[in-house]
């Protein structure tokens, strides 16, 4: 396949809350084109994971169109298109690691001996070895997450949606984290839409950032990233990468005036 | 394995410490202090009726710990069954919640003279009714607790994963929910046996423990009173012990230190 297929396309999305009278999204237009690493990135309050809650079909818009792999949504959803990895693991307590993993394929109905193979696989690529059986409240918070990512991508799905994966981690753990989800995208090539508000984590992991502004919720923006793959710890100290992390900020500050406090000290607290 | 008895061991120690001693100070206050015997008897004595008289409390026993259990499987299941359908059907819910949350507070026991009425006293059945009633309200609160205490990401993974209501209440309801339909069936144990009993205070079959303890105490009788007390409190203990075995069965996943 040409690398210019479209994975998710979005066309025209708006959606209000009736509650508050709130606009989430205002007329948002976006294309994903296949192995994609697209990040969005805003203030509170800008829409960032609605929005990628209405490309996973967990709301719906009020208004326009999305697409995946060329089907609707809804569709993509009951297909099982994509995996999706939220700010908590979302880990079930009374299955192990091991079993967190295979809950998608057992949904999906794979036999015991082909989950069994597949689970063994995702271990390895996320390197949690050894950690088969024990249970999610035994692990830290970065092996938890490591262990969600490993689920959202058992069944190897075209898209992976992902939520501040790794917002609720320290700075170590998410920077080592970076890097193996980079490593791991590139191994499989699948398309990953990425949710933050790290500047210098959007500019690390993506082919493109979208910066989003708020209310109502809309693109302000968008930047092409041209830092060569693979990147490493290096890439954080190349100054293209200062330049890029820069023009993300100018872009967030010009249209995000109604930063709140504590993103404001987010934002500056980047370049350290 | 022994290593571990002997640690379980350790664990029981201060508690059967305890109870040796206290049952040594009733014996020993009862001797220096010259109490009548109808008021408290020795447990010397007690354990000794409690042995001759085996043959005639242990059958009473059982009779009253059937009801018992009756009255907790009859109960505990409708409790579960109702929880299901409130989270199902929230319009149930909001409509019968109150009532049940308020009936759940009410001295249910209080009942029992008319429950015994409306089931034939003598019948086993009047008291399984007692029995039942009161296991229902806690079960069904904790189990409907345990079913709503799912967290909105969990249904959103599940969602996005294309499950649809059933399986994720099998999946993912259901597995929550346990822990807490456990800690109720522990309660309602106990509530069982005193449902069955106490409603034997107020008339029942001759065989049954609840009326021997009381036509004893009735006629001063209060040693065989104790041990049919002493069988009551073994039996109430081995329904509940059977809970706690239950559940160590079934939510194997609970974390250590966690209540269970």
């Amino acid at each position: 396949m040409s690398t210019a297929q479209q994975v998710v396309e979005i066309a025209g999305v708006t959606k209000t809350f009736a509650q508050g009278n709130v606009t989430a999204l205002q007329d948002i237009d976006l294309e994903l084109e296949q192995g994609e690493f697209v990040s969005l990135i805003g203030p509170s309050g800008c829409g960032k994971s609605t929005l990628l809650r209405v490309i996973g079909d967990l709301v719906e818009p009020t208004s326009g169109r999305v697409t995946i792999n060329g089907k609707p949504a809804h569709q993509a959803r009951l297909d099982r298109d994509y995996g999706i990895v939220f700010q908590d693991a979302v880990l079930f307590d009374w299955r192990t690691v091991a079993k967190n993993i295979a809950l998608p394929l057992e949904m999906l109905g794979w036999d015991r001996a082909k989950r069994k193979a597949r689970v063994d696989e995702m271990i390895e690529l996320v390197e949690l070895a050894g950690f088969e059986n024990h249970h999610p409240w035994q692990l830290s918070g970065g092996m938890q997450q490591r262990v969600s990512i490993a689920r959202a991508l058992s069944f190897e799905p075209a898209l992976l949606l992902m939520d501040e994966p790794f917002g609720a981690l320290d700075e170590m753990t998410r920077e080592r984290l970076n890097l193996e989800l980079l490593s791991i995208w590139q191994q499989l090539r699948s398309t990953v839409v990425f949710v933050t508000h790290s500047i210098s984590e959007a500019v690390f992991l993506s082919t493109r950032v979208v910066v989003m502004s708020p209310r109502p919720g809309r693109i302000a923006g968008i930047v092409p990233i041209d830092l060569p793959y693979p990147r490493t710890v290096v890439t954080r100290e190349e100054p293209r990468f200062f330049e890029l992390v820069t023009q993300v900020r100018e872009l967030l500050r010009l249209r995000g005036e109604h930063l709140l406090p504590e993103e404001a000290a987010a934002a500056t607290g980047e370049t350290s | 394995m022994s290593r571990r008895l002997a640690h379980q061991l350790g664990e029981w120690l201060p508690a059967l410490v305890v109870l040796v001693a206290v049952i040594g100070a009733w014996q020993g206050v009862i001797a220096a202090f010259h109490i009548q015997q109808f008021l408290l008897p020795k447990p010397t004595a007690i354990a000794s009726t409690f042995w001759h008289a085996r043959h005639q409390l242990w059958p009473a026993g059982w009779y009253t710990f059937k009801e018992a259990l009756g009255g907790f499987v009859i109960g505990s299941s409708l409790g579960m069954a109702f929880a299901v359908v409130v989270a199902r059907f929230r319009a149930v819910g909001t409509a019968l919640m109150p009532i049940a949350i308020a009936a759940n507070a009410v001295p249910i026991i209080a009942f029992a003279p008319i429950f015994n009425f409306w089931f034939d006293p003598l019948s086993p059945h009047s008291k399984m009714a007692i029995a039942g009633v009161l296991c229902f309200f806690p079960v069904m609160v904790n189990t409907l607790r345990g079913l709503t205490s799912v967290k909105p990401q969990q249904i959103a993974l599940m969602r996005a994963y294309a499950a649809g209501d059933v399986e994720i209440f099998r999946r993912v309801r259901v597995p929550t929910a346990l822990p807490f339909v456990f800690t109720a069936l522990k309660v309602a144990s106990v509530l069982a046996m005193i449902g069955a009993i106490v409603g034997e205070y107020f008339g029942g079959s001759f065989s049954a423990l609840g009326v021997l303890i009381n036509s004893d105490a009735q006629i001063f009788d209060f040693v065989t009173a104790w041990a049919g007390i002493a069988v009551a409190s073994l039996l109430g203990i081995s329904l509940y012990l059977a809970v706690v075995l239950t559940e160590r069965l079934v939510v194997r996943w609970a974390p250590e230190g966690r209540d269970s």
